[in-house]
């Protein structure tokens, strides 16, 4: 089974236990992968990335931080001080959160573009779906650590929505909160909770890729992989050189703003020490919520989605359901999507609403960054009608109703037709 | 921030095809003017005799209700004093200390080692001192605010003799239109010649302005200076690298393409 080695060295661990085929199999010479995987393919491992400089660097931040709520701000600041290198390390570590979040999100929207999450992915897509789910609840959870206003009052803002539950809805609160308000207990927890979190999405990933290895990655044709000789090309050296590439140029993009613009995604009032008595005048979440925060908020009395239901439940339990829901609808996606053909290269009216729907959560983020006021209101409320509609009846009507341009027959085909030199089919 | 990003994003395009730089976040309230400052820009560094003269700006005058808690003399030689001067200027302030062998507390003259003193006891005390307004603490107040400097020197500037017809202050409020709600409770702090500059700068209230909102960016962000020095080198290193890892990409795809 295994490859025979010359090196005694990996000959004498690979008798024992097989890593080193095991490693080749997955990102070496013995894992092959479509040869015309494009740029978008980039973003999984620079996702991946992501994950590891947030792990490494919110250990060393963890060795020097004071998880109490009298000390929690100041000895941020102390990081920022007096550490050595300290600020280099929070700087990181804080946009390395905005970095995490724009890979991740550009990864979604190509696996739904090119119609990564059809069969037989199914179960990566939905391991996927809990991945950015898992990251929310850390993301969150880490925002409240530097113990800032908008820490506080986010903190507040979001745990309360739990009390709309109904019956269970204050227990739980209580539950959060450690208490009968955003406190000591709150910061600890989260604190412990905070550290726990990345494991599990470690162990996600694996899954994700677990289940990625079994039928390899998609491709911008989303046709099958039908030979491996012709089709494919082995990701060790192509797929890691163009990965390390793309590392590079992230990485100019990321520690460009760590070191000239550190605080540009964040927020001022979090930089003034949390108070319990005075209430910041808009109270925004990071901005990679900012959509979510639309759906929640658009959720109004008087908003002609819950009008229907309003006999059932409050617009806040309404708002908070459509919050969750806008994520948790997307498991449901590769069935959601009645047609064969995977990629929206061959499906224009599909990728005509894809742009539309991209353009949507964008509209989204917009109105979630502002206060809810005038037309913001009436935009917000349409927008969020469209994020639903789109999802649940958009995307099965057209999937079913459009008839798909004529697919190329393989991928090595493709790559013959638009290539501009025929011999890389060979 | 703009202006950060513009010269950011001028080196990062030589290797990125396309950055499209975030409109940055517009501000609440009265337009901000921009100013031009020494630590702006790239390479910007805290021009030293705008910080020390703010320093001295804070310690005649600010640290009379305003606290600097995140500072300990001992940082002010990051804004060019010598450990001679550092050591003088902590001597100047008495600093509560103990318990001693009898178990009391005592007062001594300040070291470098001590925190910044704060002007009162407490929240309750500084409250009762202004009116029922606690003055904030100073030492983040660049970041702490939308239009970071230029917001201070425009608030430190912008105060109005009597407010526009229509408008009542309330009691012990002045007018600023700068400052949310354009009611701010701390009075006119800055006018011509509150200090005497020790070296002999003249005292403008443009002038004080400038001084204070430079050293209070420098308490802000005390490492801006080794940051952006870093963070050029990291680029330069990194722009090389990317372009070494395309090269080998290049030539590995060769038989791709």
């Amino acid at each position: 089974m295994s490859k025979l080695y010359e090196n005694p060295v990996v000959k004498w661990i690979e008798f024992r236990m097989p890593i080193i085929s095991f490693i080749d199999h997955s990102v070496g010479t013995g894992y092959p992968t479509p040869k015309n995987l494009n740029y978008w393919w980039n973003f999984g491992s620079l996702a991946g990335m992501a994950l590891v400089i947030m792990i490494a660097s919110g250990i060393v931040l963890a060795m020097h931080y004071t998880p109490h709520v009298d000390h929690a701000f100041n000895s941020v600041e102390r990081i920022m001080r007096d550490v050595n290198y300290g600020w280099l390390i929070r700087y990181i570590h804080m946009n390395g959160g905005s970095a995490f979040f724009i890979a991740v999100y550009i990864h979604m929207f190509r696996g739904m573009y090119f119609g990564s999450y059809k069969y037989p992915r199914e179960l990566l897509w939905i391991i996927g779906v809990f991945l950015i789910l898992a990251m929310m609840a850390t993301a969150f959870m880490g925002y409240v650590l530097p113990w800032g206003q908008m820490s506080f009052w986010g903190a507040t803002v979001i745990t309360n929505l739990f009390s709309a539950i109904p019956y269970v809805g204050d227990y739980i609160v209580t539950l959060l909160w450690g208490g009968f308000s955003v406190d000591n207990p709150t910061l600890n927890r989260f604190y412990s909770l905070h550290y726990l979190m990345p494991f599990v999405i470690f162990a996600l990933v694996f899954l994700h890729l677990w289940a990625l290895h079994q039928h390899r990655s998609n491709n911008p044709t989303g046709v099958d992989i039908k030979n491996d000789e012709t089709d494919c090309i082995p990701f060790h050296p192509y797929y890691t050189m163009k990965d390390l590439f793309g590392i590079g140029i992230f990485m100019l993009l990321f520690l460009g703003f760590v070191f000239f613009a550190p605080n540009f995604f964040g927020e001022p009032d979090n930089y003034i020490e949390a108070n319990p008595l005075v209430t910041p005048p808009h109270i925004v979440p990071e901005w990679y919520f900012l959509p979510f925060y639309a759906i929640l908020r658009a959720f109004t009395a008087d908003f002609f989605m819950y009008i229907p239901i309003s006999w059932l439940m409050s617009a806040k339990l309404a708002g908070v359901i459509a919050m969750f829901a806008s994520i948790l609808l997307l498991i449901f996606l590769p069935w959601l999507d009645g047609c064969k053909v995977r990629s929206m290269r061959f499906r224009p009216y599909s990728a005509m609403f894809f742009w539309i729907f991209f353009l949507d959560c964008m509209v989204l983020g917009y109105i979630g960054a502002k206060s809810p006021e005038g037309a913001r209101i009436i935009i917000g409320q349409i927008a969020t009608f469209w994020y639903f509609f789109h999802l649940v009846v958009i995307i099965p009507v057209v999937s079913r109703l459009e008839t798909p341009k004529p697919i190329p027959d393989s991928i090595a085909a493709s790559v013959l037709k638009d290539g501009d030199a025929p011999q890389a089919a060979e | 921030m703009s202006k950060l990003i513009k010269p950011l994003a001028a080196a990062l395009l030589i290797s990125a095809a396309a950055f499209t730089a975030t409109p940055a976040k517009a501000s609440e309230g009265a337009a901000i003017p921009a100013q031009e400052w020494s630590f702006s820009g790239m390479f910007g560094t805290f021009d030293r005799g705008e910080a020390q003269r703010g320093f001295q700006i804070y310690a005649e005058v600010c640290a009379s209700c305003h606290s600097l808690n995140q500072i300990f003399y001992r940082h002010l030689s990051g804004i060019g004093f010598s450990e001679d001067q550092i050591k003088a200027i902590a001597a100047e302030v008495e600093v509560e200390d103990g318990p001693n062998e009898e178990g009391e507390m005592f007062m001594r003259p300040g070291r470098p080692s001590d925190r910044v003193v704060n002007p009162f006891a407490n929240e309750q005390a500084a409250r009762a001192s202004n009116n029922g307004a606690m003055p904030p603490d100073l030492s983040l107040m660049v970041k702490a605010r939308k239009g970071g400097a230029d917001y201070l020197y425009a608030l430190l500037t912008g105060y109005e003799e009597e407010a526009p017809e229509g408008i009542e202050l309330m009691e012990g409020m002045s007018y600023n239109h700068f400052f949310p709600g354009s009611q701010i409770a701390m009075a006119p702090p800055l006018d011509e010649d509150s200090v005497e500059y020790t070296d002999g700068t003249k005292a403008t209230l443009e002038q004080e302005a400038r001084d204070i909102s430079t050293f209070l960016a420098w308490t802000a962000e005390p490492e801006m200076e080794a940051r952006k020095h870093m963070g050029v080198i990291v680029m330069l290193v990194l722009l090389v690298l990317t372009g070494m890892f395309y090269a080998i990409k290049k030539v590995v795809w060769a038989d791709q393409h």
